[in-house]
């Protein structure tokens, strides 16, 4: 199927003027009725000197321009978009429809609990689909984001040490070198000291050095399991007693687990705490950036240790529980990013008992299948069965044709998909780190796999074609120590 | 059940054999057999009618109330119909952060135009592409200002109890000292902050439109903050910002605020949109992820993230935050918004909003529940209540109304554009009837 990956001829390759340079003086819509009360207005000493320069333009104009924007943006919609850690897997358009629905979309967080019945019953059910699929005893909603996610985890994690007044000699937290760079990010958030421990050739805890680094001023350690090249660490068991043994407390990144869900879970691998990503996993959609949700499990000991306000059910009436005085405390305002997590609950009513392991088993198969006919074996950070994404090192490649990771990335784009992950884990050199998702069909990762392999010869044949690229995209190259060196963040006025 | 899987079964044991496997099972033989479970305890998997059958009745079973008049951190505005005809565009849904700057333009000019408008509304120099909600941008905002000799955090206690809360969370977790400071009528004590400002405060909070919805005066606030060496944060109100004057004009050094007035449902408390912009000098301090102008390889303009050496995925333990994924689909929605309702359309929300807000205000004191400060406000009041606060607010669901959200013993009420007169008076006949009749 030659057109499964042209997805990059549609963009548009025209500049598209900034929303300001539209803006015509007195060009509006009038979105709201004359005022039906007598005028009033602040005392004049209160009011700003000039009005904001806000571009003016009719509807069409509004519209006009947004849509001259989504052509120059590449969604899943769009094609293959295989970026290594982000599971860039279908978001299905029901979930959308019924997070906006009107007794969903326009309830307000502060109407009283019996009224938001509904509301707290889409909160209690995917929380107990969440602690079942991670082994966990409770849940919490309300991180947005997986970081946000970890910062309260590590959190509870501290808060725990310190009721058993231990939290001062227990400062460090032990993170391997192959960690998301937010893992290391929330632990200082926290507080912490970060212990960086390697990672051997696999990706995997080097238990030699773990207990090397493990001891009485242990916090804790937060691992990604499979880990951050894709393999699962077998480990995982003595690893997480390693740490329990000298009283610290287990993290579960969950950036990776569509690889492994309904097959094994973070609470069965011996975690403590846990968060899981709605926007990877649980198919709701990254809106360019976010909004995302973050939930955070964790083991029973821990439950009165997570944010406020938990659910509560008294009896058939569910109430928010705001009498927990060991919790954290608040994370945000109000509950979390609900309508977010109303998506993920239709995903998993839809997936259901069966369809949550098919889903990981497909992401597994797909990954395998495509690290095959991507590339030679002497291209695989590693030679074996990998889970639901893998890492290539183009070192090799790089030092026979001066032909880097990122160059092979742009020439992905003129190939009509999305590159892989590049540079990480950092652990890698010249990395790429592909992850297909469940979602895509064996035409597309055939299609996929022949584009990589023609640009490996491509950087044989013509390596200036690539360091050139990308030749079909609407820009090329950006400048990026320019927009550092001389930032311009926003329109000059 | 759907699994969104495009491979039959038959397709996937050839890719199986493809590769040299027989069995599904053989790719997970990393995974010890002590550690695999058994079939979850999760329902079984439902067709597509299935689900909004089962969903919908759960939407159905809450009360959507035609009538809001509560806001307290959450707000009832009007939402264009192109706002939401822009951000359906699967596309701009399904995207991710823009990592690949070339086929991400419309994505990264997007928050390019959305940091050119919070710095319209704000006054500021910078703004980032969001943070998760007003709340955490206000805590985001706090450690940008904490440096080693300075940690101390002052909150005004008008602030809304969630940021506050949400403050104290982030600042506990550094190991950073927050003092609340005291209310006098409704607004920041500013002698008490002249007594409690020293040497170790890094920063103040302070709310304008506060909690209680009256007006701050951040200008002689941050007089003395500087005075002191610490920062002003200011905490505002994006609808508010079309009117009032802003926290640049006011000398505050951050502004934070909740974004979610620009074009985002109630949506029971999120997703919401964190907006933060700072001055020149602090740019580099600020959390999460920037979009700038450059140029590409053939001197075309273009879009790019950028400053991204304070950013995690570079500076892991030493990162200015940990945020990762933002808000940046909420950040879509208020520059569409922005982009419909245009300088005059937002202006006129906002007159809109004071001019109901101020007529609901003297027909309640009419109807005997007298407005307790007399600091001017925007959009928002705190009232007294004669009666019983469930009575009343029951009485009001039977009209269809959300009323104010009790607060201090009081009502604090919350109006809109979205009010009508004809609303305003029937709230307050029945609250007048309330009070005369229980």
């Amino acid at each position: 199927m030659a057109d499964a990956l042209s997805a990059l001829t549609a963009l548009n390759k025209e500049d598209v003027p900034l929303v300001f340079e539209r803006s015509v003086p007195g060009a509006r819509t009038d979105m709201l009725p004359p005022l039906d009360v007598p005028e009033s207005l602040p005392d004049a000493a209160l009011l700003r000197s000039e009005p904001p320069l806000l571009p003016e333009l009719t509807e069409g104009e509004v519209s006009r321009h947004f849509s001259a924007l989504e052509r120059r943006a590449f969604g899943v919609n769009n094609g293959f978009y295989p970026l290594g850690s982000c599971t860039m897997k279908y978001n299905p358009k029901i979930n959308e429809e019924m997070a906006a629905l009107p007794g969903f979309a326009d309830v307000h967080p502060l109407q009283p609990e019996r009224t938001a019945q509904g509301c707290l019953a889409v909160i209690a059910r995917l929380e107990g689909m969440l602690r079942e699929i991670s082994g966990m005893d409770a849940m919490s909603l309300q991180p947005a984001a997986g970081a946000h996610g970890e910062f309260t985890g590590v959190m509870m994690i501290k808060a725990y040490h310190e009721r058993r007044g231990d939290g001062k000699r227990r400062t460090k937290m032990i993170i391997p070198d192959a960690a998301h760079g937010t893992n290391p990010a929330s632990a200082a958030m926290n507080g912490y000291t970060v212990v960086t421990i390697p990672s051997d050739a696999n990706g995997c805890v080097d238990v030699a050095a773990l207990r090397a680094a493990v001891g009485a001023d242990t916090a804790g350690l937060m691992l990604t399991n499979p880990n951050t090249l894709g393999l699962f660490d077998p480990n995982v068991a003595e690893i997480t007693g390693i740490v329990h043994g000298e009283g610290g407390l287990c993290y579960y990144d969950g950036a990776n687990l569509n690889a492994i869900m309904g097959i094994t879970r973070p609470g069965d691998m011996g975690f403590d705490v846990v968060h899981l990503n709605l926007h990877k996993t649980f198919a709701t959609p990254h809106g360019g950036g976010g909004p995302g949700g973050g939930a955070v499990g964790c083991k029973a000991f821990l439950s009165e240790y997570l944010p406020k306000p938990g659910v509560a059910d008294n009896g058939g009436s569910l109430t928010f529980d705001n009498d927990t005085p060991l919790s954290v405390g608040k994370v945000r305002a109000f509950y979390g990013n609900f309508l977010v997590c109303v998506r993920a609950l239709c995903y998993l009513l839809t997936l259901g008992r069966e369809g949550v392991p098919q889903a990981a088993s497909n992401a597994v198969l797909n990954a395998n299948y495509l690290m095959r006919r991507l590339a030679d074996p002497d291209e695989f950070a590693h030679n074996r069965a990998c889970m639901h994404e893998f890492v290539l090192s183009m070192k090799k490649l790089k030092a026979e044709t001066g032909v880097s990771a990122l160059d092979l990335a742009k020439g992905l784009l003129d190939k009509g998909m999305h590159p892989p992950t590049m540079y990480f884990p950092l652990i890698v050199e010249e990395a790429l780190m592909f992850e297909p998702t469940e979602t895509e069909s064996r035409a597309t990762l055939d299609a996929a796999a022949e584009a990589f392999r023609a640009l490996v010869k491509q950087a044989r044949d013509n390596p200036d074609s690539l360091h050139t690229a990308p030749h079909a995209a609407p820009v090329r190259r950006p400048d990026e120590v320019r927009a550092a060196r001389t930032p311009i963040l926003r329109r000059e006025t | 059940m759907s699994n969104y899987i495009p491979n039959p079964d038959a397709v996937q044991m050839d890719m199986l054999r493809a590769i040299g496997y027989s069995e599904m099972s053989e790719l997970f033989a990393d995974i010890p057999e002590a550690l695999r479970v058994g079939p979850l305890d999760l329902p079984v998997g439902m067709s597509e009618l299935g689900v909004r059958r089962a969903v919908s009745a759960m939407a159905a079973s809450n009360t959507v109330f035609p009538t809001i008049f509560r806001g307290a951190g959450a707000y009832r505005h009007y939402i264009p119909a192109i706002v939401k005809t822009v951000v359906s565009k699967e596309t701009f849904l399904t995207a991710y952060t823009p990592y690949q700057a070339e086929v991400s333009q419309g994505v990264l000019q997007a928050i390019f135009e959305y940091q050119s408008e919070i710095c319209m509304l704000t006054g500021m120099a910078a703004s980032n592409a969001s943070a998760y909600d007003g709340a955490s941008a206000a805590a985001e905002a706090a450690a940008m200002c904490r440096d080693r000799k300075r940690a101390h955090t002052l909150i005004a206690a008008s602030l809304n109890p969630d940021t506050i809360a949400t403050v104290e969370t982030y600042s506990r977790a550094a190991d950073a000292p927050v003092s609340m400071l005291p209310v006098q009528n409704g607004t920041l004590d500013i002698d008490a902050l002249r007594g409690m400002i020293g040497a170790d405060v890094s920063s103040v909070i302070v709310q304008s439109p506060n909690y209680y919805g009256l007006i701050e005066d951040w200008a002689a606030i941050s007089e003395i903050c500087h005075a002191a060496g610490a920062k002003l944060i200011a905490v505002c109100n994006p609808i508010a910002l079309a009117l009032y004057k802003t926290p640049g004009e006011c000398g505050a050094d951050i502004a934070v605020g909740e974004g979610q007035p620009l074009g985002m449902p109630l949506g029971f408390g999120g997703p919401y949109l964190g907006f933060m912009a700072c001055v020149k000098g602090m740019t580099r301090q600020l959390p999460g992820r920037i979009a700038g102008l450059t140029v590409d390889a053939d001197g075309r303009r273009c879009f790019v993230l950028t400053l991204q050496a304070r950013e995690q995925h570079i500076r892991r333990e030493k990162a200015s935050s940990s945020i990762c994924s933002n808000e940046a689909l909420c950040a879509l929605t208020a520059t569409a918004y922005l982009a419909a309702m245009g300088p005059q359309g937002l202006r006129q929300t906002a007159e809109q909003c004071y001019a109901k807000a101020h007529y609901a205000a003297s027909a309640l004191a009419a109807a005997g529940f007298p407005i307790r400060h007399d600091a001017p406000f925007f959009n928002e009041f705190l009232t007294e209540c004669p009666v019983d606060a469930d009575k009343l607010a029951r009485r009001l669901e039977t009209e269809g109304m959300l009323g104010g959200l009790p607060v201090d013993g009081g009502i604090l009420w919350c109006v809109t554009e979205m009010n009508t007169r004809d609303e305003i008076d029937r709230l307050a006949a029945a609250c007048e009837e309330v009070r005369r009749h229980g």
